[in-house]
Parts: structure tokens; C-alpha cells; sequence
């Protein structure tokens, strides 16, 4: 069962104003007079007109000179998204207003909308010292948020061939497309599941429907080509309901909440995902594609340990250690398992063995449980 | 327990030695009644009937003295017998001798302190980032009289014909893997492991949360195999008292041996020095079998049948032709193949076992069948001219094997007792 955790609604509640603030900025033409910075973002450019103003409300005017539609944002350490404008097209204006507090935080313009954009960084000052983190880990969780967008960008058209071979009544290719498909929710599933209101629609199982709740997503089509056997015209709307919400999983997940503690916590989450979950066979259970899965949710944890290794190396050196012996042993007992692209199906992996790699999960997420407080340790 | 009394250690040295920051769980009682007193303030008279009663109640969790963790013997075998049971099996997982060593180390420092109700490590608090270092669930528990007993099976020293750790020399010889003994059903799954934890206490919260601290503390190091929880002993280290019952309703092991009775401990139970390797002088083999009983065919037994299997009466518990419990059994007033007349010492050579047993009710079989029976625990000197003879006998021809199987087993060589802080479970074996 996912767990639930409060809509991300509410950390995205700092940004974007609407339309109605453009028009009454609008007017004021491209004057500074009310404190607003103008940020002129061309293809190749992102200039603002001050780099440094005190904290509280914060306009920003933006004009795209450039030839692309544009998006600018406003990031704080470890890229967290303060603030953030999307579809700007050539040659328009649009205004970003956002209530900022003092600390050191990052403009992006994006000329196309993709990419890290064009950065540039600024200064708000005010009542109340700018929290002064770890560099290093503000780059890590910078890194980690890549490599969570990376993921989801990734697994968008693994869905959709997913959903095109269901949707063409191809059996086995879906059935092939099914594991894969899986793999970038996988490995980023404290996140991917973060978004309460995404992971029930595609990540549920039977048993973990609410009353009234309908049943989409992978699972429900998991059990319509393995029970059933058969692909139904309601699998077809599912399949493309899943893309659907996929996409907007892919959308949203940049702006989760993410700090080098979380991170250390997330990558043991993911090892309880499968000491819970995939170690008993309970989250793929009609295509006994559980190891896919498992190793998933092993190397997301394994990029988090990666990003802050190296402040926790330096803070607890013994728990580096026994981290890398751990990740490598589960990895190593994985690896025995991998058949080509796949792992062997979970069915023909005997009691004994799933006791062996459940001592393995836990050798591996008793010392990763500390490894956020080995992270923040002065 | 005499011996430990007389190997009773200088305090100040103890204290000194205690892990930093090992807090006494019943401090947490002492520190809510300090919140309430304050909160009475005001209020004299209520804050100070508050005070007295919380004071009473230290009192009273105060009146069972702890056990002493250290001792020339292991606490735990010659203890008088606690309520309740949690038994471990692990098997080591590591090949490294040093990883092995350290969880040795932590876990006796654990040991040392949960047996003195105190908890692991910083406590149950900690950072806010981190699981703390006791899990809490004994929090304002008394330690129960908890005792924590270590043992090393054969598998320790040498395991598919290789000695992972250098032990296999030290392995000593009463360290037998058990015979096959008929009508065995031994479930794989519940026997064996490399080394064993015995947890005895009062209140089986106490005992569950030593298991489970030094299972999350060995994680990576050593597993889990298998575990049984116990109820109800089934026999006591104090003869003099009632005997206690089995889940068939009968007495057993009337005259099992008596804790303070240090020649028959010295002669019966405790290795002695040129048993086997000096490592073990001073420790105590044990057997530890799952029984699984035939509950509802018992219950359909005429009790004259029932009676005739043990040899002693139902009610009363005496043996055949005499009156009372604690009357000497007249074995040849049984019938042959009776369960008593078979495993007494007298018939078997004056073979003693000290038992320790605790019956187990694992709910239900799935065939609605009651999961229980006896996890019989039995210590002694030399398992060879002890369990094995007494129970190829019993295996043999025992009246009592057609309501009983055995379906689990294990053995294990019991260290002697950890003498003094600093010390560790293993030392003489691995040092």
C-alpha cells in the first residue's frame, strides 16, 4: 500500500500568480518603480535587473526576447522550485509573484522549456540569517532531482509502449513491456508515490482499493494479461489512462519536496518497499516480475546513498563502509538472477532463497536507517 | 543463584563500566510522577499522595530483584525458571571473524544492561532523522528478571565442511549433532543455527524486546533462523515449589534439578575442567526440541489411558501407589512404557538433565488443529550421556509418542558466564 502523505498542492502554494496580476502589471510598462525585477530572457540570455532585494513579496516581470517558447523559475538550494512560470511564448510578457524569504536561491530561464536553463543567482536579504547549508548536499539534492526528472522523462515512452501493445491487442509484446515500464517509478518511489493523488491511480493493488475506488493502473492490467489472459476494451482505456496520469506524474515531480535527509530516508524507503512488498512475491504477483522491481528500487537507493556518500564518508566512515559491502552483496545476489534484460520470474524462487535475499535487505537497510542522521551529525 | 551472589562485583566498578546515556527504563515512571507532582504544585496535599504513590509503586516493581547478568555461569539455566519465553536461533551470515566478534561485544553490552531493565544504547530517543537505539517497547517495565542466555550450535565451527571462522579445532566434542531418533519430523526451518539466544523474563514484553533489539543490532552480521515464544513453564529450577503443569495437564519433571543444589549442578550440568576444551569449563550443553502435541487426540483420551502414559495421577500429579507430587515415583508401580518410569534418572543410569522447558500455543494449524506443545529446553554436562540415551529411550518405547512428535532441534554449547563488565559473550572462545 502506498503511503499517503499530504497533496504537494500545498509546498507549490509559493508560486505563480494568475493572469489577473499580468494585466495591472501590464500597465505599468516595463517600469521598476514598484520594486518588481524585470528579467529579460532571451535564447541565450537570462538577465534581471537586480540580483539582490530584500525578502517578502517578489515580482517578477518577465519578457521573453527570445525566439522559443520560454519558462523561468525560481530555485532554492538543491533546485527545490520556489516559484515558476511556464509556456511563455516569443515576444510576451508574464509576471511571477512569489512570497521569498532571505537566503541565497537561483533564476533559470529555459528557452525550449527544457534542460537546467540559463542560470543566475541572486541574494534576498532580510530579518533572519539565510540558512547556511552543506554546499555538497545542496548539490546533491540538486543532483537527485535530476535523476528523479530523469526518470520519469524516461519512463514516458516505456508506458506508452506498454499501452500501444495493449492497445493493439498484443498479448505477449504487453506482457514484455510490462517490467520495463515499471523500472523509473521504481527506482524513485518515495517520490513517485509522494504525489498522493498519482500513486493510487496507477500503482494500486487489489487489495489496497478504497471503497468505491476504482481499480487502474499497472496492477489492474498486470492481472488482465497474466490471470486473465486476455486484453479487454476497458484495458485499452486503462492503458491510456495510465500514460495520462504518468505524464502528469512526470510534470509534477520536480517540484517535490527533497533535502539531503529525505533522500537518506527515501533510499531506505525503497529498501523497505521490497522488504515488505517484493520480498513475499505480494507486489507482482500475477506476473512474478517482482525482481524487476527489487532491483529498482536497489539502485534508487543506491544513486541517493551515491549523492551524499561523500558528506557521509567524511561524517561516519565505518557507515560508508558497511554501505558499499551491503549494496554491493544485494546487488551481487541480484545479478545472479538477471536473465538477459530480466530477472527470473519470482514464482520459480525457492523459500530458501527469498530468506537469503530478505537477509540481504535487511543487512542493507539497518545501517542505510542511519544514514540521515549521519548526514546531519555536525 | 549462590554462585553469582558469591561472584557479585564491586559496584562503583560496574557503574563504571555501564554504557553512556544507558538510561533505567523505570526512570520514565519516575519522571512522569515528577511532571504530575509539578503540575499538582498548587495543590500540596494532591502532590504529595501523588508523590507516595508513585513511590509505591517503585517499590513494588523494585521488590523482584534483577538478576545479575554476571557470573561464573550464564544466568538463565540454574535461574529459578521466569513465565514467559522468547527463543532465537541465528545463523551468521558474515564470514568475517572480526564482524562476528563485534556483534559478540555489542550484543553483551545490550545483554547487560536490558537485564538490568535498562535500555539500549542512547535510549528510545535520539534524532529526530534516526531510528533510536532501543526500539521502546519496554519502556516503565521492570527488567522482569529477564536473563539473557547465549549459545554456540555445531554449525558455528564448522559448516559445509568449512570452518568460516577459525573454530574448528575449538569445537568440542560433547558438541554432537544429534542423532536421528525415531519418529522424528524435523522441519529444517525450525532446527539448527549457529549460535542461540535464550531470553527468560516475567512478562514476555521484556523478553520479546530483548530478541528483537538484538536481532535489529546483529542485522548484517547475523539472522534470524528461527524463534519460538513460550508460556507457562513447564518445569522449575525450584523442585521445592508446585511443580508446573504441561499443556497435557500433567506434572513432568517433578525432580528436575534444583538451582541451589550446586553438587548435582557441579556433577549433572556444568561442564567441568577436562570435559572438553577449557573454553566451556563452567558452561552447560544445551537441547533445545520443538514437541508438537497431538492436543485434541490427547483430549479424547480416557483419563485412566492419560494417566497410565505419565504414570502419576491427573489431579494430584503423585506417582503410581504413592500420594503426593513430591513423593520418590515407585517405577515399577507403572506401567512399562509409561512416560515417568522411562525418563527417570533411575532408569537411565542416574542421567540428569536440567530442564527448562515452556509450552508454546502458535494459534492454529489450518486444520483448525490447536499449534502447541512443549519447547523443551534441557541443560547438561555431557549431551551425550545425557539427552541422547534418555531420549533413545523414550523415542524407543515411550507410551506418550503417539500424542507427541518431535518437529524441531537444535543443540548448542552454552559459554560460561560472563564475569565481570568488559567481558564478553564468546571471549573464551574466541579470545
Amino acid at each position: 500500500m502506498p503511503v499517503r502523505r499530504p497533496h504537494l498542492a500545498a509546498l507549490l502554494s509559493l508560486a505563480v500568480a494568475g493572469a489577473a496580476l499580468t494585466a495591472c502589471t501590464e500597465q505599468k510598462k516595463d517600469s521598476s518603480s514598484d520594486g518588481s525585477i524585470q528579467v529579460n530572457a532571451s535564447d541565450s540570455a537570462c538577465e534581471l535587473s537586480k540580483t539582490s532585494f530584500p525578502a517578502g513579496a517578489v515580482n517578477f516581470t518577465v519578457q521573453n526576447k527570445g525566439s522559443k517558447v520560454t519558462e523561468v523559475y525560481v530555485y532554492a538550494a538543491g533546485d527545490k522550485i520556489v516559484a515558476e512560470r511556464e509556456n511563455i511564448g516569443p515576444g510576451t510578457k508574464a509576471t511571477i509573484t512569489s512570497e521569498i524569504k532571505a537566503g541565497e536561491y537561483q533564476v533559470a530561464c529555459k528557452p525550449g522549456m527544457v534542460g537546467d536553463g540559463i542560470r543566475q543567482k541572486i541574494t534576498v536579504t532580510g530579518d533572519g540569517a539565510p540558512a547556511k547549508g552543506d554546499p555538497r548536499l545542496d548539490k546533491a539534492v540538486a543532483d537527485y532531482r535530476k535523476y528523479v526528472q530523469e526518470q520519469a522523462d524516461a519512463t514516458i515512452p516505456l508506458v506508452q509502449k506498454f499501452a500501444d501493445a495493449i492497445k493493439a491487442g498484443d498479448l505477449a509484446a504487453a506482457k514484455a513491456a510490462f517490467a520495463p515500464s515499471r523500472v523509473g517509478w521504481e527506482r524513485t518511489e518515495p517520490v513517485a508515490e509522494s504525489f498522493g493523488d498519482i500513486d493510487p491511480k496507477t500503482d494500486v493493488r487489489e487489495d489496497g482499493l478504497e471503497p468505491n475506488q476504482e481499480w487502474t493502473g499497472w496492477h489492474k492490467l498486470e492481472k488482465s494479461l497474466w490471470e486473465a489472459g486476455a486484453i479487454t476494451d476497458a484495458d485499452k482505456k486503462l492503458a491510456d489512462q495510465l500514460v495520462t496520469d504518468l505524464k502528469e506524474w512526470q510534470k509534477v515531480v520536480g517540484t517535490a519536496e527533497i533535502t539531503a535527509t529525505s533522500m537518506a530516508n527515501g533510499a531506505k524507503e525503497l529498501l523497505d518497499e521490497v522488504a515488505t512488498g517484493k520480498v513475499t512475491g505480494e507486489e507482482d504477483r500475477y506476473s512474478h516480475t517482482d525482481l524487476s522491481d527489487f532491483a529498482g528500487n536497489v539502485e534508487g537507493a543506491l544513486k541517493a546513498y551515491e549523492l551524499i556518500k561523500p558528506v557521509a564518508a567524511e561524517k561516519d566512515p565505518e557507515l560508508a563502509k558497511t554501505l558499499d559491502q551491503e549494496f554491493a552483496a544485494l546487488q551481487a545476489l541480484l545479478a545472479k538472477y538477471k536473465q538477459g534484460d530480466s530477472y527470473t520470474s519470482y514464482d520459480k524462487v525457492t523459500e530458501a532463497e527469498r530468506k537469503t535475499f530478505s537477509d540481504a535487505v535487511n543487512a542493507l537497510a539497518e545501517p542505510l536507517s542511519k544514514l540521515a542522521a549521519a548526514v546531519v551529525v555536525k | 543463584m549462590s554462585e553469582q551472589t558469591q561472584e557479585s562485583q564491586d559496584p562503583t566498578v560496574e557503574q563504571g563500566q555501564e554504557p553512556k546515556g544507558s538510561v533505567s527504563r523505570r526512570a520514565v515512571i519516575g519522571w512522569a510522577g515528577a511532571g504530575v507532582a509539578l503540575g499538582a504544585a498548587a495543590v500540596g496535599t494532591v502532590a504529595a499522595a501523588t508523590r507516595s504513590s508513585d513511590e509505591e509503586a517503585e517499590a513494588a516493581l523494585k521488590a523482584v530483584p534483577d538478576i545479575e547478568f554476571y557470573g561464573e555461569h550464564q544466568a538463565g539455566i540454574a535461574t529459578p525458571v521466569q513465565d514467559r519465553l522468547h527463543f532465537a536461533a541465528f545463523d551468521v551470515s558474515t564470514t568475517s571473524r572480526d564482524a562476528l566478534i563485534r556483534v559478540l561485544k555489542e550484543w553483551t553490552k545490550a545483554a547487560a544492561v536490558m537485564t538490568g531493565g535498562r535500555e539500549v544504547g542512547t535510549g528510545a530517543t535520539g534524532l529526530a532523522e534516526a531510528p533510536p537505539d532501543d526500539t521502546g517497547e519496554a519502556l516503565g517495565l521492570p527488567a522482569s528478571r529477564l536473563t539473557l542466555t547465549i549459545g554456540f550450535g555445531p554449525t558455528l565451527f564448522e559448516k559445509d565442511g568449512k570452518d568460516r571462522f577459525g573454530l574448528k579445532a575449538k569445537r568440542p566434542e560433547g558438541l554432537i549433532d544429534l542423532p536421528p531418533f525415531p519418529h522424528d519430523n524435523l522441519d529444517p526451518a525450525r532446527s539448527g543455527g549457529d549460535l542461540c539466544v535464550q531470553a527468560c523474563a516475567d512478562d514476555p514484553q521484556v523478553a520479546v524486546h530483548a530478541i528483537r533489539n538484538l536481532a535489529r543490532i546483529g542485522m548484517g552480521v547475523v539472522t534470524v533462523r528461527w524463534s519460538q515464544l513460550g508460556f507457562g513453564k513447564t518445569s522449575s529450577t525450584t523442585p521445592e515449589a508446585q511443580t508446573p503443569r504441561n499443556l497435557m495437564g500433567f506434572k513432568d519433571g517433578t525432580h528436575n534439578v534444583s538451582g541451589k543444589d550446586t553438587p548435582t549442578l557441579d556433577e549433572h550440568i556444568w561442564a567441568a575442567p577436562g570435559d572438553g576444551p577449557e573454553w566451556m569449563t563452567g558452561g552447560s550443553y544445551l537441547v533445545a526440541r520443538r514437541i508438537r502435541m497431538h492436543i485434541e487426540t490427547w483430549d479424547r483420551t480416557p483419563l485412566s489411558e492419560q494417566e497410565d502414559i505419565f504414570g502419576r495421577t491427573k489431579r494430584e500429579g503423585a506417582p503410581f501407589g504413592k500420594q503426593k507430587e513430591h513423593d520418590a515415583p515407585d517405577l515399577a508401580a507403572m506401567p512399562k512404557d509409561a512416560h515417568v518410569r522411562l525418563a527417570h534418572p533411575d532408569s537411565n543410569s542416574g542421567a540428569k538433565l536440567l530442564r527448562r522447558g515452556f509450552s508454546f500455543t502458535d494459534g492454529s494449524d489450518g486444520l483448525g488443529r490447536l499449534e502447541a506443545g512443549l519447547f523443551f529446553l534441557a541443560y547438561q554436562r555431557d549431551t551425550r550421556k545425557a539427552f541422547v540415551p534418555v531420549q533413545r529411550k523414550l523415542a524407543a518405547t515411550d507410551a506418550l509418542n503417539e500424542y507427541i512428535q518431535h518437529v524441531g532441534s537444535a543443540h548448542f554449547a552454552c559459554p560460561p558466564g560472563v564475569r565481570k563488565p568488559g567481558e564478553w559473550w564468546g571471549q573464551s572462545l574466541f579470545g
